[in-house]
C-alpha cells in the first residue's frame, strides 16, 4: 500500500483492519516536513454508518495526538454545523471521515475539483456490506469521480471475509472504459470536443482531467479487468459454534424459539455480555418480553431494534459500551459496527439465514484476534435444526455466501448525473467514459447512458413535454449545465439512496380513570414508530406488540398512533408489522437440500430432525438434491398441493403468486396460498392430485419457466411489492420529492399517490427509465425474481409428484404457515362486499 | 345497459396485488346497478367514479384536475409523467361511448390550474373536442380553475340547476336538498384483518352528494376527515369504487387514516 497501489483488505472482524487503512496515510502524513504547506485533503474515509465514523475518529485522534504528528482529523456527517461544513471545503483537513451521501454532496459542490485535486487516498470501511446495496452503486459513481480528479489516487478497502474478492477488487480501481460510439452524423465526441470554454455563471469550464488508468497488477491480456491488490489476514482462533439443544422436542413451524427462552436465559447470567440477535423486530420484541417475563434476578437486559426512538437506541448502545448491560436483544442494526464493549457471547436466535451473515453475528462477540468467539445458534423449529446445521458445517468449512456484484441501477445513475452537472458543466463523453470505469457501471451501453441524461433533462418521455423546463440543458459547446440554483438546490435535498417507509410515532396514551374506553389524547412518551403501511390496517382494539409491551391501538391523531398498555396476559392479536426479513441464502438452502437427500448424513443430525426425515421417507418421498417435491392431498374438503423448493420466503410468495393465476386459469380454482423459507402450500376447490395424474405434463406445465413472461408481467403490473419498488426509484431518481421525518403532512389529497403515477406510466410508457429501473429491483429486491427463475431451470424434468391420501410429515411444516400470514387469495373487493354486508345487518337490525 | 355494467372490465384505478386471485372465492356481484334517489331523482353511481342522470341523460364527473402533470413540471420541476390528461380523457371517453349522454357536465377543477388549457397537447385537446361532438358540455367553475371554457369549448357556469338538482363544485354548509357537489375528493378507508383498502368514492346522506375526483393524478381525502362533519351532521353512506362493481359502506366501518 505504501506504494500507492490501491488494495483490498481482507480480515476477520478483530484484526484491526480500520487502522491498518490508515497506516500508510500516517505515515505519509507524519514524514511530511514540519515546514510543509499543507495542501489539501489527504486521505477520505469512508463509512456506511454515521456511528462508525465517528467513533474512529475518536480512536484515532488519541494516537495522532499522543505522538505529536500534528494531523488533523474531522469527521463531516449530516450533524456537522453549517459553518464548519464551509471552513472544512476552505480549507479542508488532513483526514475527513464521511459517508456515502456526504461524499456524493461533496463531489457535486461546485469547488470538488480544488477539494480533491491533491487527495492522495480512499479508504470503504465494510465494503462487503456497502457493495450489495444502492448505496455501493452511488459510491462507486463518487469513486470514480474522486479517480478522475486526483489520478494516481490510492484506493483502500476493507472488508470481511467474502465470497467472490475480485468482485471488490475491481469496485476499487478503475475499469477499461467503454468506447462510446464513434463516427456518423451527430457524434457527441465530435460535437462536444469543438466548443472549449465556454463560460457559464462565471464559472470557467476546464475539462475535467482523465485519470490515466493505473497498470493493474497481473494484467497481462488485455481482456482482464483491472484489480486492486489483495492483502488477507487470515483469521485468529476458530468460532466455538454450536447448535443449542435443549433436549425438548421443536415444533414443525414458528419462529419465536419459545422452549429455548430458560437455557439462552441461563446463558446469559453465565456470561458478562451476551448478544441476542434475531430476524426480525416482531422476534425482537417477543423475545425481549420472554425474557424479562424470566428475569428473576433482574438482569440489566436491553432492546435494540430500527423501530425504536432514536433517543432509545442512543441509550442502550451508550449502557453496553460503559459495559452496564447483561444482554441486548436486537436484529441486524447491531450486525455491523462499533466495537460494542465486552461482549463475550453471541446467541442467534432462528434461522441463520446465510453462512456470511452468520460468521458476521458472531464476530460481534470477542473482539480479539487470538479468543475464539463464542456462539450459540437457536433453532425454533425442526426445518431450522436443518438450517442451523448447514450454517455449521460451512463455518466449520469456511464457506462463503455473499451476494453476487450488483449491476449498477439507473435510478442511482439518474441521481448521479444531476449531482455531476450540478459541480461543473460536463462533457456526456468524458462522463460516460467516468461512469464505466465504475465497475457496477461497467457494462452500461451509451443508449442506456443517454436515457439516463434524457431522463434527467426533461423526464424521458416519449411525449416531449416537458422541454422548456428542462433540468439540466445543452449548450453550444456541448456541455450540459444545470438550469439554476433552484435544481441545485433539489439535487442537495434529494441525495442518497435509503428510501425510509413513511412511519408514525406510536405515542403512549392515558387512559381516564373510571371511564374505561376513554383516552387523554396526548402527554405519553413516544415509544418509537411504525411504519404508516402497518398503521393503515390496525383498528382501534387491535393489540400489538411493540418497545417490548403489548398494546392496544386507540386511534390516530395527526400524526401519531395512540395507545394504551393491554391488560395482562393479552395476546396481541394482529401478527407483525414490516421488519427486515431474509430469505435463506442459495447456498445454505443447497447444504440443506443435500442434508436431506443423504441418509448417511443424518447422524449428525439431532435425532428429532432425523426421525423426522425418516417418517417422511416412509409415508412419502424424499426429494433428491436437484429434485422438487411436490405434494396432492385432501384435507377438511379441500385440496392441498405443497412444494419444497428451498429458495427462500420471497421467491416462494412470487412462485405462489404465479401459480394461483396458472390455477386459476386451468380452472382448479385455487383459494389460497401460504409460503414460508421452504415451501409453499395452495389450497383449492377442485382435485388437483387427480388432474395431475390424469394428464401427463399438467405439472411440468404448472411450473414451466415461461410463467417468469406475461405471467410475471401482468401480476407485476398490481402488485403492491411493485409499487413500492418503483416509489424507492423515484425517490431515488428525484422523480417524487423525499418526505422528511417532521415535515408536516400534508393531507392527502396534496400529496399524490405514487400508486397514480405508476399506474399512468406503465400503461401509457411501459419502457421508461424508472419502470426498468424498478424491475430491475424486483428481479432481487422483494420478489426475488431472479432466484425464481433459476430454480425453474433447475427443476425441469425433475419434478416428483406424490398423490397423498393426508397430510406428510414434512407438508406439515408449510401447513403450519396458513393463518400466520395474511392470506392472498383475498381481493379489495371481498373486503368491501364483508364492510358493506355489515351495513345490511345494522339497516335489517 | 345492466349488461355493459358487467362487462366492464378494467377497474379505474387497480390497487391491489390480490384482485385477480382466488377468483373462486370471490363474492356474487350484483346485477343491479346501485341507484338512490336525491331531491326526486335517480341517480346512478357509475364504477369510473361518475354520476348518470338517465331520466336528463346526463353525465356528471369532478375533479378532472387535466394537465396536473405538466402544472407540477411548471412549478416545481417535478417531472411526473405527462399522460395524465390523456389517461383522464380515455377513462371519460369509455363513459361517454357506454352510456352516449346528451350533456356532460365537469364539476369544476376541471383543469388543475388556470393555465391548464395552454399547456394541454394538441393531440388531447382533439379528444376533448371530439367528446364534445354532438352533446352539451358545461364547465362549472372550480376553485382550481375559474373560467377556462375559452378555447376548450363548452359553455361555462357556477352553478347548474338540473330538475331538483343544484350542481356547484364547492359544497355549501347550508345548501338546500338536492346539492351535488365534488371539490373534497372523498375517499373511504376500509381496514379488516390485518389488510386495508382504499378507495374513491361518492358520500350522501340522501339530503347531498359529494362525488369523488375523476382525474388520474387527483389524490383523495378520507371522508372522515373533520371536514365533512358539518356537511353531513346527521352521517352518512360512502359509496366506494371497487374492482368489480360499487360497494356502500356505513360510516361506522370506515376508518380514518
Amino acid at each position: 500500500m505504501r506504494g500507492g497501489r490501491s488494495a483490498l483488505l481482507v480480515a476477520p472482524t478483530g484484526a484491526g483492519k480500520t487502522l491498518a487503512g490508515f497506516l500508510p496515510s500516517l505515515t505519509a502524513l507524519a514524514e511530511r516536513p514540519p515546514s510543509a504547506e499543507r495542501s489539501g485533503l489527504h486521505t477520505l474515509y469512508i463509512s456506511p454508518l454515521k456511528a462508525l465514523a465517528v467513533d474512529i475518529a475518536r480512536n484515532l485522534d488519541a494516537p495522532v495526538a499522543e505522538m505529536g504528528l500534528g494531523i488533523q482529523v474531522e469527521t463531516r456527517t449530516g450533524d456537522t454545523p453549517s459553518h464548519k461544513r464551509t471552513r472544512q471545503i476552505a480549507r479542508p483537513p488532513d483526514i475527513l471521515l464521511t459517508t456515502p451521501e456526504q461524499l456524493a454532496l461533496l463531489i457535486a459542490h461546485r469547488e470538488a475539483a480544488d477539494l480533491f485535486a491533491n487527495l492522495s487516498c480512499v479508504v470503504l470501511d465494510e465494503l462487503h456490506a456497502l457493495v450489495t446495496s444502492k448505496r455501493g452503486d452511488l459510491l462507486a459513481l463518487a469513486l470514480a469521480r474522486l479517480h478522475r480528479l486526483s489520478p494516481g489516487l490510492t484506493a483502500i478497502g476493507l472488508s470481511a471475509t467474502v465470497r467472490e474478492p475480485d468482485e471488490l477488487r475491481r469496485y476499487l480501481v478503475p475499469q477499461a472504459p467503454n468506447p462510446p460510439p464513434s463516427g456518423g452524423e451527430g457524434d457527441p465526441r465530435m460535437e462536444s470536443r469543438e466548443g472549449s470554454t465556454a463560460p457559464s455563471e462565471g464559472i470557467s469550464v476546464a475539462p475535467l482531467p482523465v485519470a490515466p488508468r493505473p497498470p493493474s497488477p497481473g494484467r497481462e491480456g488485455e481482456s482482464r479487468p483491472a484489480m486492486a491488490e489483495l492483502v488477507v489476514v487470515k483469521g485468529g482462533a476458530a468460532p466455538d459454534l454450536r447448535m443449542l439443544d435443549t433436549g425438548l422436542t421443536l415444533p414443525l413451524a414458528g419462529h419465536t424459539a419459545w422452549q429455548a427462552m430458560p437455557a439462552i436465559y441461563d446463558l446469559i447470567g453465565q456470561h458478562r455480555t451476551v448478544l441476542v440477535f434475531v430476524n426480525t423486530r416482531l422476534q425482537a420484541e417477543y423475545t425481549f418480553q420472554e425474557l424479562w417475563r424470566i428475569n428473576e434476578e433482574n438482569y440489566p437486559i436491553a432492546l435494540h431494534h430500527g423501530s425504536l426512538d432514536a433517543t432509545q437506541r442512543r441509550r442502550v448502545e451508550a449502557a453496553m459500551a460503559a459495559g452496564q448491560l447483561r444482554a441486548i436483544v436486537c436484529t441486524a442494526t447491531l450486525d455491523l459496527g462499533i466495537d460494542w464493549g465486552d461482549v463475550d457471547l453471541v446467541v442467534n436466535i432462528g434461522a441463520p439465514k446465510g453462512a456470511s451473515r452468520i460468521m458476521q453475528r458472531i464476530g460481534r462477540a470477542n473482539h480479539r484476534m487470538d479468543e475464539p468467539s463464542k456462539a450459540y445458534l437457536v433453532p425454533a423449529n425442526r426445518f431450522e435444526m436443518l438450517e442451523c446445521q448447514a450454517a455449521l458445517d460451512a463455518v466449520e468449512a469456511a464457506a462463503q455466501d455473499t451476494p453476487d456484484a450488483r449491476l449498477g441501477a439507473p435510478d442511482v445513475l439518474a441521481q448521479h448525473v444531476l449531482g455531476m452537472a450540478c459541480a461543473d458543466a460536463f462533457d456526456p463523453v468524458m462522463l460516460y467514459e467516468e461512469i464505466t470505469s465504475a465497475a457496477p457501471y461497467a457494462t452500461l451501453s451509451w443508449e442506456d447512458f443517454e436515457a439516463v441524461v434524457d431522463y434527467v433533462a426533461t423526464g424521458g418521455y416519449a411525449l416531449r413535454a416537458y422541454e422548456r423546463f428542462a433540468k439540466i440543458l445543452r449548450g453550444p459547446d456541448g456541455l450540459w449545465r444545470v438550469r439554476d440554483a433552484r435544481i441545485a438546490q433539489q439535487y442537495r435535498m434529494n441525495v442518497g439512496t435509503i428510501v425510509e417507509s413513511a412511519k408514525v410515532k406510536v405515542r403512549l396514551a392515558r387512559g381516564v380513570r373510571g371511564k374505561p374506553g376513554a383516552i387523554l389524547p396526548k402527554g405519553g412518551r413516544v415509544l418509537g414508530e411504525i411504519e404508516e403501511d402497518f398503521a393503515d390496517t390496525l383498528t382501534p382494539g387491535d393489540t400489538f406488540l411493540f418497545a417490548g409491551e403489548v398494546l392496544r391501538f386507540e386511534g390516530l391523531a395527526e400524526d401519531e398512533a395512540l395507545a394504551t398498555r393491554a391488560g395482562p396476559g393479552t395476546d396481541p392479536a394482529i401478527p407483525s408489522y414490516a421488519g427486515a426479513k431474509f430469505p435463506i441464502s442459495t447456498f445454505l438452502a443447497d447444504r440443506v437440500r443435500a442434508l436431506i437427500a443423504d441418509p448417511f448424513e443424518w447422524d449428525r443430525l439431532p435425532k428429532q430432525v432425523a426421525d423426522y426425515l425418516v417418517q417422511q421417507r416412509s409415508r412419502s418421498i424424499l426429494p433428491g438434491a436437484r429434485d422438487l417435491l411436490v405434494e396432492t392431498f385432501p384435507r377438511a374438503g379441500r385440496f392441498y398441493l405443497t412444494a419444497f423448493p428451498f429458495e427462500g420466503r420471497l421467491a416462494h410468495q412470487t412462485l405462489g403468486m404465479l401459480l394461483t393465476r396458472r390455477l386459476e386459469r386451468a380452472r382448479m380454482r385455487p383459494l389460497g396460498f401460504a409460503a414460508n423459507d421452504y415451501g409453499i402450500a395452495i389450497w383449492l376447490n377442485r382435485d388437483v392430485g387427480e388432474r395431475i395424474g390424469r394428464e401427463t405434463d399438467f405439472l411440468e406445465g404448472l411450473f414451466a419457466e415461461d410463467m417468469l413472461g406475461d405471467d410475471l408481467e401482468a401480476w407485476l403490473d398490481e402488485s403492491a411489492m411493485m409499487k413500492r419498488t418503483f416509489r424507492q426509484c423515484a425517490v431515488i431518481a428525484g422523480l417524487i420529492e423525499r418526505r422528511y421525518p417532521g415535515q408536516a403532512k400534508t393531507g392527502r389529497q396534496v400529496t399524490m399517490s405514487t400508486d397514480l403515477v405508476y399506474d399512468v406510466l406503465r400503461k401509457h410508457q411501459p419502457d421508461h427509465l424508472l419502470l426498468r429501473a424498478a424491475r430491475q429491483d424486483a428481479a432481487t429486491g422483494l420478489l426475488d425474481v431472479k432466484r425464481l427463475g433459476m430454480m425453474l431451470r433447475r427443476i425441469q424434468g425433475r419434478i416428483i409428484h406424490k398423490a397423498l391420501d393426508r397430510v406428510s410429515p414434512l407438508s406439515v411444516s408449510v401447513m403450519l404457515e396458513i393463518g400466520r400470514e395474511r392470506v392472498y387469495g383475498e381481493g379489495a373487493d371481498e373486503i368491501l362486499a364483508e364492510a358493506e354486508a355489515q351495513l345490511l345487518e345494522e339497516a335489517l337490525a | 345497459m345492466k349488461k355493459r355494467w358487467l362487462e366492464r372490465v378494467r377497474p379505474p384505478f387497480p390497487k391491489t396485488e390480490d384482485a385477480v386471485l382466488a377468483l373462486g372465492q370471490r363474492l356474487e356481484k350484483t346485477t343491479k346497478a346501485p341507484g338512490l334517489t336525491l331531491a326526486g331523482e335517480t341517480l346512478a353511481l357509475d364504477l369510473c367514479g361518475g354520476l348518470w342522470l338517465a331520466a336528463h341523460r346526463t353525465l356528471i364527473v369532478s375533479d378532472l384536475h387535466l394537465e396536473k402533470g405538466s402544472a407540477f413540471a411548471a412549478r416545481s420541476g417535478q417531472f411526473l409523467p405527462p399522460y395524465d390528461t390523456r389517461e383522464t380523457l380515455a377513462c371519460l371517453h369509455e363513459a361517454v361511448v357506454r352510456l352516449d349522454p346528451a350533456c356532460v357536465v365537469a364539476l369544476g377543477d376541471s383543469f388543475h390550474d388556470a393555465r391548464g388549457p395552454e399547456r394541454m397537447e394538441p393531440g388531447d385537446r382533439a379528444m376533448v373536442a371530439a367528446l364534445q361532438d354532438g352533446r352539451d358540455w358545461v364547465w362549472i367553475a372550480g376553485n382550481h380553475d375559474h373560467a377556462v371554457s375559452e378555447g376548450v369549448g363548452g359553455r361555462y357556469a357556477e352553478t347548474l340547476l338540473l330538475g331538483g338538482l343544484t350542481l356547484r363544485h364547492e359544497p355549501t354548509p347550508d345548501a338546500p336538498e338536492g346539492e351535488i357537489a365534488g371539490h373534497l375528493h372523498p375517499c373511504g378507508k376500509v381496514a379488516m384483518r390485518g389488510r386495508a383498502v382504499r378507495r374513491r368514492c361518492f358520500v350522501t346522506d340522501g339530503r347531498r352528494m359529494i362525488m369523488p375526483a375523476f382525474g388520474a393524478y387527483a389524490g383523495g381525502l378520507n371522508v372522515r376527515n373533520p371536514v365533512f362533519e358539518p356537511l353531513f351532521p346527521a352521517g352518512f353512506t360512502a359509496h366506494l369504487l371497487g374492482d368489480g362493481r360499487v360497494f356502500a359502506i356505513g360510516k361506522a366501518m370506515l376508518s380514518k387514516d
